[in-house]
């Protein structure tokens, strides 16, 4: 008999806690996959956010450390800065990265932190139930948006990619998605080519997944799928938005 | 033994490097500023790290990751900055972190003023962030206590996986003194429990949250346990002139200084007065108090605040014995009001 598929090294035999239709699982096993292609399981230290994935910890089968909303690119900082052979990656949601922690993201980007940054960015608030994320596209309903985000009121989503691509100490900003399979393959790749451009130290990386949350849109797993496509991909296009070659 | 003219604020940073400090984290505020510029100097040439962070926030959770390495790690701020910082104290504090954090302290609330104060002997002593924790906090007095406590101070963290900090008046931090500069520190501690990478092990795991209740009242109930271990060790004060003392002033940092002489005067107008200088504020020194209230009839807290520090005295002597206060904040109160404070009292209470 011939294995064909198995559980990554770099995953623990932990079921996840994620919804049903969520696509936090396929990320973290992208991001496993990776590891494990590159033979890094034993040099990498992860960071989780608060968020859904503050449990990932329990399911990433390396040195992992738990943050405060929005302050894992600092401890990644702390790590990296201290053991420089290592390698540091952050796993962080919309409202983790892009509201609570943008001070600590700007500024590991201007730095040129040699961090990899694994972005989900959903939209919305998924742990506490649904609220606006800075991330919530204009007229989307949430718990804190009951009408509809407004432009006048909440002003305009984060477009973290395209934020971060401007700045020097950026060497890898790409957005991808995961909501089918040829969208998946591409993410696999985008996050091996950040955890690669770490390895020659050329500076920060980020991959920018665009992902679903069913439950808290209100959708079922397939039509969230069809949601993020014709809603998401038109404000967030995806692509490599920063592809730093050499120093 | 050769002697050297050092600023308090440096002597720190010296210390935390004969100590085997690797990384300074930190945000530049007034009366601190000195201990980050010093180690911005210093660390390029030692293979250390040196990182001004974008805020108070970042520079502790920076703290926080360098330290879950292993390595021997401080950031140092004054009161605005600490308040900044409680959200990765608390952290820090529960993920068992030994690292060293460091307060010249000047007057609040809110901004406040740069002048020298004691008005976060509060935030200090009870944790200062959310949640059950406590730091050893140490208050040094002079210029050659700030490099012998930072020294102390890493031990300390280390020996019981904790945050320890150093609270000093913003005059300690600024002023200069002759001091002796200590031999660098040989002894350093396994961390078996560091994130540096799984190479030959399981992976290790830092981590606060704790969704099941029993787990995390199990965790309260150790780190309670260790702040018992430290408060039944760590304890620590200087005790001058209290054995037939009926008046004990009790001071801590600079303003301990202050007072003693204060105390030689009185004791030149007749005044049983001795003093009490708590040099581990938390774990407060009860029994040094306990004591001396055995015989004393009264004791003073002298505070460079509004009255925080008297709560822990009146704690320990268990309502046997009155406790005066005097205190001033944005200014530091001289010998000579202290003696008058000291002598009115006595005439008062009939203490001579």
């Amino acid at each position: 008999m011939k294995v064909v598929a198995k559980r990554p090294a770099s995953l623990k035999d932990n079921k996840f806690h994620y919804c049903p239709g969520c696509t936090h699982g396929i990320i973290h096993r992208l991001v496993a996959e990776c590891l494990d292609e590159l033979s890094l399981r034993e040099k990498a230290i992860g960071i989780c956010p608060v968020g859904c994935a503050v449990l990932a910890y329990d399911y990433f089968n390396c040195d992992m450390l738990e943050a405060a909303h929005g302050r894992a690119p600092a401890i990644a900082t702390g790590i990296k800065r201290l053991l420089p052979d290592k390698i540091v990656f952050t796993y962080q949601g919309d409202g983790d990265l892009a509201s609570i922690g943008m001070g600590e993201i700007v500024h590991a980007s201007l730095r040129g932190e040699k961090i990899t940054v694994i972005f989900v960015n959903n939209a919305i608030y998924g742990m506490t139930g649904g609220q606006m994320a800075p991330t919530t596209l204009l007229g989307q309903v949430t718990t804190t948006s009951p009408y509809g985000r407004k432009k006048e009121w909440e002003g305009y989503p984060a477009k973290m990619a395209e934020l971060l691509s401007q700045n020097e100490g950026s060497a890898y900003i790409c957005r991808t998605s995961v909501h089918n399979p040829a969208n998946v393959m591409k993410t696999k790749k985008a996050i091996k080519k950040a955890l690669q451009i770490q390895q020659t130290g050329l500076g920060f990386t980020m991959v920018e997944i665009l992902s679903t949350c069913p439950t808290n849109w209100g959708l079922g797993p397939i039509e969230a799928l069809d949601w993020l496509e014709k809603n998401m991909i038109p404000y967030y296009p995806l692509g490599e938005f920063k592809v730093k070659e050499a120093f | 033994m050769q002697k050297v003219l050092m600023k308090g604020n440096e002597a720190l940073a010296e210390g935390a490097l004969i100590a085997g400090c690797k990384a300074f984290f930190g945000y530049p505020i007034t009366p601190s500023s000195e201990i980050a510029e010093y180690m911005a100097r210093k660390f390029p040439k030692m293979n250390g790290v040196f990182l001004q962070a974008e805020s108070e926030l970042a520079a502790i959770n920076m703290v926080y990751g360098g330290a879950a390495t292993g390595h021997r790690v401080m950031t140092a701020s004054s009161g605005p900055g600490i308040s900044l910082k409680q959200e990765g104290i608390s952290f820090i504090a529960e993920a068992e972190l030994p690292c060293l954090i460091v307060n010249i302290s000047r007057g609040g609330p809110g901004l406040g003023g740069i002048q020298p104060a004691q008005s976060d002997y509060f935030q200090a002593t009870r944790g200062g962030g959310h949640g059950d924790y406590r730091l050893i906090v140490l208050a040094p007095s002079g210029v050659q206590e700030m490099m012998d406590f930072a020294i102390e101070a890493f031990a300390l963290a280390d020996q019981y996986r904790t945050p320890v900090m150093i609270m000093a008046e913003g005059t300690l931090g600024q002023m200069m003194e002759p001091i002796v500069v200590r031999e660098p520190v040989t002894k350093f501690y396994d961390k078996p429990w560091a994130t540096n990478g799984c190479q030959g092990r399981e992976p290790n795991i830092i981590n606060t949250l704790h969704l099941s209740p029993e787990y995390l009242e199990e965790r309260n109930r150790h780190l309670q346990h260790k702040y018992d271990e430290i408060s039944r060790r760590e304890k620590k004060a200087e005790s001058y002139l209290t054995e037939d003392a009926d008046l004990v002033v009790v001071a801590f940092g600079l303003m301990a200084r202050i007072v003693k002489r204060a105390v030689m005067e009185a004791r030149k107008n007749g005044v049983k007065v001795g003093m009490i200088r708590p040099i581990t504020l938390w774990p407060f020194p009860d029994d040094a108090i306990i004591k001396a209230a055995q015989t004393a009839k009264r004791f003073l807290s002298v505070e460079i605040n509004m009255g925080q520090m008297i709560e822990d005295i009146r704690l320990a002597v268990g309502g046997r014995i009155p406790v005066d206060f005097y205190g001033r904040i944005g200014v530091i109160p001289n010998p000579e009001e202290i003696l008058r404070e000291i002598l009115m009292l006595a005439e008062r209470e009939g203490l001579r």
